[in-house]
């Protein structure tokens, strides 16, 4: 277990070198180089001596290794620049937008799992039966609806046409202002949700399907078991296990995910500071975000593996 | 995206699990000459399971009909789709009538000529990236899992690290540093989608490499080049092109977010991703034709290619237990 874990750390920590790289390279993709980075950050009226300046005092004249070396540095000492649009620390801003972001990826997976476990099961129950294909159509549907289109209607119907909820996600500055206006909550963590929830129930039905024809499940049967008692106790707790990987390995597309239903219903988190960022060619704060977008993933899909290992002892001594 | 219905996420998650490289199949044995020959009698195997599925069937009808409807159509039905002259202002977000069957759009555009002209720029981009990641990853993967040790650590710690950030934060700052052009677009796509072949290659590689026809090849001095392009990468021929599938569709999905959020092709182009963005404030006007009929087609294609590569998956591991 802990040889299992000291691995994994070290691949995450090389992970987070490697986004390091992947940040540098972006810094220096600029055409004309850091010179026109400099251009575009100063504006067009800065002169050279000024831009010479800048250069100097970020650091950007010294060696590429140097650099390089600064940069990671900065990384693992959370230092992500300045936002010069904004005139704040790209560091403040995220640390303000972060729990915004965690709260809508967290209530969104919540009703992922609690849906799309179940649904799963139901059409394991009910295979081949009408019920089964109409939701694995349905979920097909859902699969491939991209998600601001998804938002989109949504607003059309629950908000504009029927006035059920609001159009937009609640703006206040607190968690618990946000979590009180509950209602406008809903259709946000309902856009970011779908996708998911037709994929994941996909996925746990055939987990389902697969646990069923184990040995294990034959000789539960054979012992006499109940019906349901084989389903729920012995093949459920297994079929569980894969979709706790399977949650780790969505988290980046889960964080895409947000930066797409935060544009559509302007929830102020950090993956509408990214869009506005983008638009207003914020550079530091655009690669700042995707810095802390990637290092959380990384952490996140690093505690989904050791949760798997807890909750399966095979995968320890792999 | 990480595309939940396909083999890629099995694979995935046997990696994850450190069951990586074995093969999900029993029986996966490859023909005994070791060059993959003999397709003639297998394609009427593969076809004759694939055609049983009446949904394949009805997508590769629908993928059809869009191609067609995308890049025929618009020498059927013509419309003015580059340097436009407003002559009135009935002709700005018209309803739908029978001179512009869906309505016209706040430039006075053809909400059907726009769905073509779309269309054609939404399947080219997402073909073209869907092939170009395809066989960069492809090739990645079979000569990470081919050549082993340190490389094959290095060159799938480089997967690792760019499948670690969110897709569409990483491509949105790279098309706005670089401003997005036609084939800046279809490269941006296919960073995205090569991982994914290049992890299921990777792994298909580590079981094919053990072959006895691979070892016989080396014997008979044959080299890692020709082991790998003659002999391992047709052998994986079927998760190639069932991966392929699902990643024209996920390029649909991914083109359109990256469309809707602003870094779409410059105008008068247009795709499906960008209608839907340009139509938004509208709709809430009433002016449904501008983004349903745009939705709908992204929905329906991306559908018609999750089918089309789950009735191709089944074909192909159908022809792997028949020998």
């Amino acid at each position: 277990m802990i040889g299992y874990l000291i691995r994994r750390v070290v691949q995450a920590v090389i992970v987070i070198i490697g986004v390091c790289a992947i940040t540098f390279i972006l810094y220096h993709l600029f055409p004309g180089g850091v010179n026109s980075e400099a251009r575009i950050i100063l504006g067009p009226r800065a002169t050279q001596p000024q831009l010479n300046a800048f250069l100097a005092a970020n650091g950007l004249n010294r060696p590429i290794w140097t650099q390089f070396a600064i940069l990671v540095g900065h990384v693992f000492t959370f230092n992500l620049g300045y936002s010069y649009k904004l005139n704040e620390p790209v560091a403040t801003i995220v640390l303000q937008k972060l729990p915004k972001t965690v709260l809508l990826l967290g209530l969104s997976t919540l009703l992922t799992v609690i849906v799309a476990i179940p649904l799963g099961i139901f059409q394991v129950l009910r295979r081949n039966k009408p019920s089964d294909y109409a939701l694995t159509t349905l979920s097909f549907v859902f699969y491939a609806t991209p998600t601001f289109f998804l938002g989109i209607v949504l607003i059309e119907l629950f908000a504009i046409h029927w006035h059920i909820f609001p159009p937009e996600a609640p703006q206040s500055a607190s968690i618990g202002q946000i979590l009180a206006d509950w209602r406008a909550l809903v259709l946000p963590v309902f856009t970011l949700a779908a996708v998911y929830i037709a994929g994941f129930s996909r996925y746990m039905r055939s987990s389902m399907m697969e646990a069923l024809t184990e040995d294990y499940v034959r000789t539960a049967r054979a012992k006499g078991l109940s019906t349901r008692r084989v389903n729920y106790v012995h093949a459920l707790r297994n079929a569980l296990i894969p979709i706790i990987t399977l949650l780790g390995l969505t988290l980046p597309a889960i964080v895409s995910g947000a930066l797409i239903t935060e544009s559509v219903f302007n929830y102020p988190g950090m993956g509408l500071a990214f869009f506005n960022a983008a638009s207003q060619n914020d550079f530091p704060l655009l690669i700042g975000t995707v810095v802390v977008a990637a290092m959380a993933t990384v952490v996140g899909s690093l505690l989904a593996d050791i949760l798997y290992a807890v909750l399966d002892p095979r995968i320890r001594y792999v | 995206m990480i595309p939940l219905t396909g083999d890629a996420t099995t694979t995935l998650i046997a990696e994850a699990q450190g069951t990586g490289g074995e093969p999900l199949l029993p029986g996966t044995e490859v023909t005994e000459a070791g060059e993959a020959g003999g397709i003639g009698g297998l394609g009427k195997i593969i076809w004759r399971v694939f055609s049983e599925n009446k949904l394949a069937l009805v997508s590769v009808g629908v993928v059809v009909f869009m191609l067609l409807f995308c890049f025929v159509g618009p020498h059927i039905y013509h419309t003015d789709q580059t340097d436009l002259v407003i002559t009135s202002v009935g002709q700005v977000l018209a309803h739908p009538s029978a001179q512009n069957l869906l309505g016209t759009d706040p430039n006075g555009y053809d909400t059907v000529g726009r769905l073509m002209v779309g269309g054609a720029t939404a399947l080219e981009i997402a073909l073209l990236a869907a092939g170009i990641a395809t066989i960069f990853g492809v090739f990645f993967g079979a000569v990470s899992g081919y050549a082993g040790g340190v490389v094959d650590a290095i060159m799938m710690r480089i997967v690792d690290t760019v499948l670690s950030i969110p897709t569409l934060f990483l491509l949105i700052v790279i098309a706005a540093i670089l401003h997005p052009s036609f084939w800046l677009i279809v490269f941006i796509v296919a960073l995205a989608a090569w991982l994914v072949p290049a992890r299921l290659i990777r792994g298909e590689t580590l079981t094919l490499r053990t072959r006895e026809y691979v070892q016989a090849v080396r014997a008979m001095g044959g080299g890692g080049g020709r082991i790998v392009v003659r002999h391992i990468i047709p052998n994986a021929v079927g998760t190639i092109i069932v991966n392929a599938t699902f990643q024209i569709a996920d390029a649909i999905g991914l083109l359109a977010a990256l469309g809707f959020l602003g870094f779409g092709v410059p105008p008068p182009a247009t795709s499906w991703g960008q209608m839907l963005s340009d139509g938004v404030s509208y709709a809430q006007n009433g002016d449904w034709w501008l983004i349903y009929p745009a939705g709908v087609c992204i929905i329906l294609v991306t559908v018609s290619f999750n089918y089309i590569g789950d009735a191709l998956r089944d074909a192909f591991e159908v022809r792997l237990q028949r020998r």
